[in-house]
């Protein structure tokens, strides 16, 4: 009852808190300041079409830095976690079998992963000219890889190659950007490369590099946050 | 307008799906409907003019999360078979 | 100005979903419901977050052929907190997996979900 009790008044408190802010709230009728300046100086600021990206690479690339370093930070915290309950596997070997996959299936996923995969590159490299970008492309590769994975359980992934890939990817994202500072333009900025003609494909910078780089590595983590989460599975079936 | 509306309707959507993720003793059922909010949610985005926010939404919010979702519940599973 | 407007509408919501999120985090018992509690919460907050930076009638800041860049400034959505959300939405991946990954090594340890059989450190 005194449970009960306490749940209600922190429901209670916690929507009294809000009140004020929707009650102020009318929506806005134009930008911040800060907004515009980023609005005005799309073109010879930081080049890039897409403003989101150009904030998240350039203006605060070192906050997509540390996003990074959490990302790996949590995927090597998981296969951590989960490569020392390894020893107990042996006694679910015996129990569970998996069912088999589907022939629609295992055909479908030969056709449209490599599909997936090139619409995964396509999102981050026209990440400044068209809404989407590193995050965006490195998720929708690790859905193929999925896919992959759900099509045959027993596919076996080559950590090696994973763990390359993302620590090279990261590697030259840090490298890059302490190359501007080393030049003398500021950390992570991008006229490291000419900006080029505002709106096509080589422009901007070097923002297309970079995000592709976090392409690359989101894509590499999130498929292996995925993969160590179903290791075990694959192993039963063995 | 048209925007107006449509929005009232996907708020009503989200809002009764995640009452169903709470309160559904189908903890699969439960996953499901968590996923479904995160799709829906992304289309709301998608009205407030952040179609970057929405692309990130509807692939990991809906995808991955519910897909780690499974293999967790699955590992559960078989651990009690 | 009517409260039936496109931002309104959405930061209720956000703010609803956020007070669902709160009670299933501290009613329920079943570990994987305060998961998903905690995954609803977040997808509350990112709404709310976006839909302080929309602007009325405004569409995506984007410079293309529909918005030219010299009147971009009176046609866009704010950019910078969309920024922010998509960071949060990528973090929120992590956490929620994070959070799953230590459901499953204390189901490994304690062979259940029940949240009111971790009393180790309750004396």
């Amino acid at each position: 009852m005194l449970k009960k009790g306490l749940i209600l008044a922190i429901l209670i408190g916690f929507s009294l808190m809000f009140i004020p802010l929707i009650q102020n709230f009318h929506g806005n009728d134009k930008l911040s300041d800060l907004a515009k300046y980023y609005t005005e100086n799309a073109e010879h600021g930081a080049g890039a079409a897409n403003i989101v990206t150009a904030i998240v690479i350039t203006y605060r690339g070192l906050d997509t830095l540390g996003e990074v370093v959490i990302l790996f930070l949590t995927a090597s915290v998981i296969g951590f976690f989960l490569k020392i309950s390894k020893s107990e596997k042996d006694e679910t070997l015996r129990f569970s079998k998996l069912r088999k996959t589907s022939e629609l299936l295992e055909t479908a996923t030969k056709a449209l992963v490599p599909t997936i995969f090139m619409f995964g590159v396509y999102i981050f490299i026209n990440g400044h000219l068209t809404p989407g970008g590193g995050f965006q492309g490195g998720a929708v590769i690790a859905t193929g890889f999925v896919l992959m994975l759900l099509a045959n359980p027993q596919f076996k992934v080559n950590h090696k190659v994973i763990e390359y890939i993302e620590s090279l990817s990261g590697f030259s994202f840090a490298i890059l950007g302490a190359l501007g500072a080393i030049i003398g333009l500021g950390f992570l900025d991008n006229k490291i490369l000419p900006l080029g003609t505002f709106g096509e494909l080589l422009s901007a910078g070097i923002i297309p590099v970079i995000y592709s780089f976090i392409g690359l590595k989101v894509g590499a983590e999130l498929s292996g946050i995925v993969e160590t989460l179903s290791e075990n599975q694959s192993e039963i079936e063995i | 307008m048209l925007y107006t509306i449509s929005t009232l309707i996907l708020s009503l959507i989200v809002l009764v799906l995640a009452v169903i993720a709470i309160i559904h003793k189908n903890i699969t059922v439960a996953i499901i409907a968590m996923g479904t909010v995160g799709l829906f949610t992304s289309v709301i985005f998608l009205l407030l003019a952040a179609p970057d926010v929405a692309m990130t939404e509807a692939a990991i919010g809906s995808g991955l999360t519910t897909v780690i979702f499974f293999y967790v519940l699955n590992k559960i599973k078989n651990h009690d078979a | 100005m009517s409260y039936f407007s496109l931002e309104y509408i959405a930061m209720i919501t956000g703010f609803l979903l956020i007070v669902l999120g709160i009670w299933a985090i501290l009613t329920y018992k079943n570990l994987l419901k305060i998961v998903i509690g905690f995954s609803l919460f977040d997808t509350g907050i990112n709404i709310i977050i976006v839909s302080i930076a929309y602007v009325k009638n405004s569409t995506a800041p984007i410079i293309d052929s529909a918005v030219s860049l010299k009147d971009a400034v009176n046609k866009i959505a704010d950019p910078v907190p969309q920024a922010l959300v998509l960071t949060s939405i990528v973090i929120g991946l992590g956490v929620t997996a994070l959070m799953l990954a230590y459901v499953l090594k204390l189901y490994q340890d304690k062979k259940t979900l029940d949240i009111e059989s971790f009393t180790d450190l309750k004396w």
